[in-house]
């Protein structure tokens, strides 16, 4: 009896130690290479870390300091500010073309596949090299892009595209978007190809235009990815460093300088590692944010 | 956390080849009974490391020469390790943090303060070196706290280079003073080609680029919102407002400008000497170089000196640090001094080499007379010194874009320089 309840106990015991060594793995990869980083970036962000703390080893506690010290700045307000408009122009941006292509390459017509697959090509590109080539064909007096608006008299003093305050930001968002329509295209088009066919032909026979079969067919039916592709696409954009290194350096005059470029600039070259975590903390919670609301809203439209 | 003594002492066991036996007896502290390897005599130490960032191919291949031959001289071999200029910060403060600094290290000379303060460096004064005939500029550099913790063999600092065919043409006469600069550098611009470049860039480079400018008209990175600083300021403005000068120098940096003015791009540029080679190598450029221009005729320019030193880390063995501060001391001999001066086109820190130097390459005068009066840039503020840079460089680049008149640029970047 008693043994028979032993051997119960026993298989029971092997069974849930089974079920936690299956998780295991998964969970140690977590918290070794996500729960570590996060939790020492939050006390990193509440001391006073500086090149002299590798030596030492003991940095000072200084409680809220580095976020009142970033947040008071003046550089803040305005990267803040830049963030959002960055954010926004090209989230915008991408999902209108993203969009646009993804419905053109829905038809079938001769040359439409090697035609999308050559639209993956800025995601195939190391975001360095075609952020160093971006540079050059923007160079006011020697790109390519400011010798073409000449050669076709449209401008003929050319725009400068890397060394205009206001034209610097709108530079670097239109890179973006560029880097971004692949993704978005590529995400868009699996979800039209899930739509049924008999639904359009439905449509059609209703007499239903392109605009209607749009808004009641493909909309409603397409929400789901889309909020996946903005929700993404906020968050890949929100923290978007390399191309702004690589085009403006955050320049000229900060103009484009971001949350990000301001935490990695705080980071690694002022070497102020305590306030560039409390940056870098201000930016997650900003992605979490922008994450939150958008999920939040999708879901009352949902229920709605 | 590791103990700092223990990885020192594991890695010097495995340089001489003990085995496990041995490691076990040094890491317990009783290593009497030992082979002819082991051993803590200060003799006894075969091999150091030494960490640099010369990672061009030649320049590797040249400084890992001296430093084997320098080595050779003090009885050991040299292991050196040379990473990209931007990752050696980065690089020697993790091993700082696992005490695993290489026994020789190489910094760039505004570095060399901050890294001093952290405590992971020795005062060369221990090791009974010799510090006497080197230029004024680079021992403030090396110095913190009053103690000196580095020496440079050679030095470097910028200059006004020139395309000799193109002033010619042009009926220009090599500038010396701001207003010569200005008019200079109009009569020079053509379509597609600008009179003057520099690098105004948002990095310390910009900042280094400006400090001549600065600095000769009597301005000073402790009060930048002055009068002087403000007329520097200007004459930058003035050169991009009136198309002398492109507005992409904004984005420019000091090798974009180079490659401007090979591609024949620009008349004039600000540069280094670590150029020079580069501009050898394109057959049909003319080139010439002078100081740079001065706010009035008959002064001296006082330009920002530029170079790398070499130091000694901590290390649990003081064998490793006098067998690195041997080789240090050999590094910076005048011998050695004025043949890697004559290799990279620098000029030799000892001013008595610098001025032999000169009398055997003439071509590097303008250099070794703007040397003599160079500034060292954490000369004044030291460990503060990188604030004001990023509060310079901010100015600039507000300046030049006309967000802001150079003399509120200033304002901003003063209270950039000396916010907490």
């Amino acid at each position: 009896m008693s043994t028979g309840h032993r051997a119960v106990a026993r298989a029971r015991f092997r069974e849930s130690l089974a079920r936690w060594l299956f998780i295991a793995p998964a969970a140690v990869y977590l918290l070794l290479f996500f729960g570590y980083p996060i939790v020492k970036n939050i006390v990193m962000s509440f001391q006073q870390y500086t090149i002299t703390t590798f030596y030492t080893g003991a940095p000072p506690f200084v409680g809220l300091q580095n976020y009142s010290t970033i947040l008071s700045s003046d550089l803040f307000s305005k990267a803040l500010l830049t963030t959002v408009l960055f954010t926004a122009g090209s989230i915008v941006g991408q999902f209108v073309l993203g969009l646009a292509f993804a419905l053109f390459f829905q038809r079938s017509f001769p040359l439409g596949q090697v035609l999308r697959s050559l639209l993956l090509l800025p995601w195939l590109l190391p975001l360095v090299a075609s952020g160093t080539t971006w540079r050059w064909m923007l160079d006011s007096d020697t790109g390519v892009v400011n010798a073409a608006l000449r050669v076709l008299h449209l401008l003929p003093s050319g725009v400068p595209w890397l060394t205009g305050t206001s034209q610097a930001l709108v530079s670097v968002t239109l890179i973006n978007i560029w880097v971004g329509i692949p993704f978005t295209t590529t995400i868009l088009y699996g979800g039209l190809q899930d739509i049924p066919t008999h639904l359009y032909e439905a449509a059609k026979l209703d007499g239903a235009g392109p605009v209607t079969t749009f808004r009641h067919v493909t909309w409603p039916l397409l929400r789901p990815v889309v909020s996946v592709v903005l929700v993404l696409g906020t968050v890949y954009t929100v923290k978007v460093l390399d191309i702004i290194l690589v085009v403006t350096g955050g320049g000229p005059a900060d103009a484009t300088e971001t949350v990000a470029t301001q935490s990695y600039e705080l980071s690694f070259q002022q070497f102020e590692f305590g306030r560039g975590a409390a940056m870098s903390n201000v930016l997650f919670v900003i992605s979490l944010a922008s994450a939150m609301v958008y999920l939040r809203a999708n879901r009352r439209a949902q229920n709605a | 956390m590791i103990t700092p003594a223990r990885p020192p002492a594991r890695r010097s066991a495995a340089r001489l080849g003990a085995g496990i036996a041995t490691l076990a007896l040094v890491a317990t502290g009783c290593g009497g009974g030992g082979g002819a390897g082991a051993g803590s005599a200060p003799g006894k130490v075969t091999s150091i490391t030494a960490l640099d960032y010369y990672t061009d191919q030649t320049e590797h291949a040249q400084w890992g020469e001296l430093l084997a031959a320098c080595g050779g001289t003090v009885g050991v071999t040299v292991e050196q390790t040379s990473v990209p200029g931007a990752s050696l910060i980065p690089n020697v403060l993790q091993q700082a943090s696992s005490r695993t600094l290489p026994d020789l290290l190489m910094l760039d000379n505004p570095d060399l303060q901050q890294i001093a303060q952290t405590g992971a460096l020795t005062p060369l004064d221990q090791y009974g070196i010799d510090s006497s005939g080197f230029a004024k500029g680079i021992l403030s550099a090396s110095t913190y706290d009053g103690k000196l913790y580095g020496l440079a063999p050679d030095v470097n600092t910028i200059a006004l280079f020139y395309n000799k065919d193109m002033l010619a043409k042009a009926g220009v006469a090599v500038p010396r003073t701001w207003a010569e600069l200005k008019a200079g550098a109009a009569r020079l611009t053509r379509p597609g080609r600008y009179g003057m470049a520099v690098d105004a860039n948002a990095t310390f480079e910009g900042t280094w680029q400006f400090l001549p400018f600065l600095w000769s008209n009597g301005g000073d990175e402790k009060q930048l919102a002055t009068p002087q600083a403000a007329q520097a300021l200007q004459l930058w403005v003035d050169l991009v407002k009136s198309g002398s000068m492109s507005k992409s120098v904004l984005n420019w940096t000091q090798s974009d400008v180079s490659d401007q003015f090979v591609a024949g791009r620009t008349a004039m540029m600000i540069n280094g000497p670590w150029r020079i080679s580069a501009l050898n190598e394109a057959k049909n450029l003319h080139w010439g170089v002078a100081p740079i221009p001065v706010p009035q005729a008959g002064q001296n320019p006082v330009t920002p000196l530029g170079g790398e030193v070499w130091t000694v880390p901590q290390s649990a063995s003081k064998a490793r640090q006098e067998k690195a501060a041997q080789v240090l001391a050999c590094l910076n001999d005048s011998a050695n001094m004025l043949a890697l001066a004559k290799q990279h086109f620098t000029v030799p820190s000892r001013s008595a080499v610098a001025a032999q130097y000169a009398e055997q390459v003439p071509s590097m005068a303008a250099f070794v007379q703007s040397v003599e009066a160079a500034r060292a840039r954490t000369g004044e503020l030291g460990v503060k010194w990188p604030q004001a840079a990023t509060g310079i460089y901010t100015a600039i680049q507000y300046a030049l874009t006309g967000e802001q008149t150079p003399e509120e640029a200033l304002q901003h970047a003063q209270q950039i320089a000396t916010s907490p």
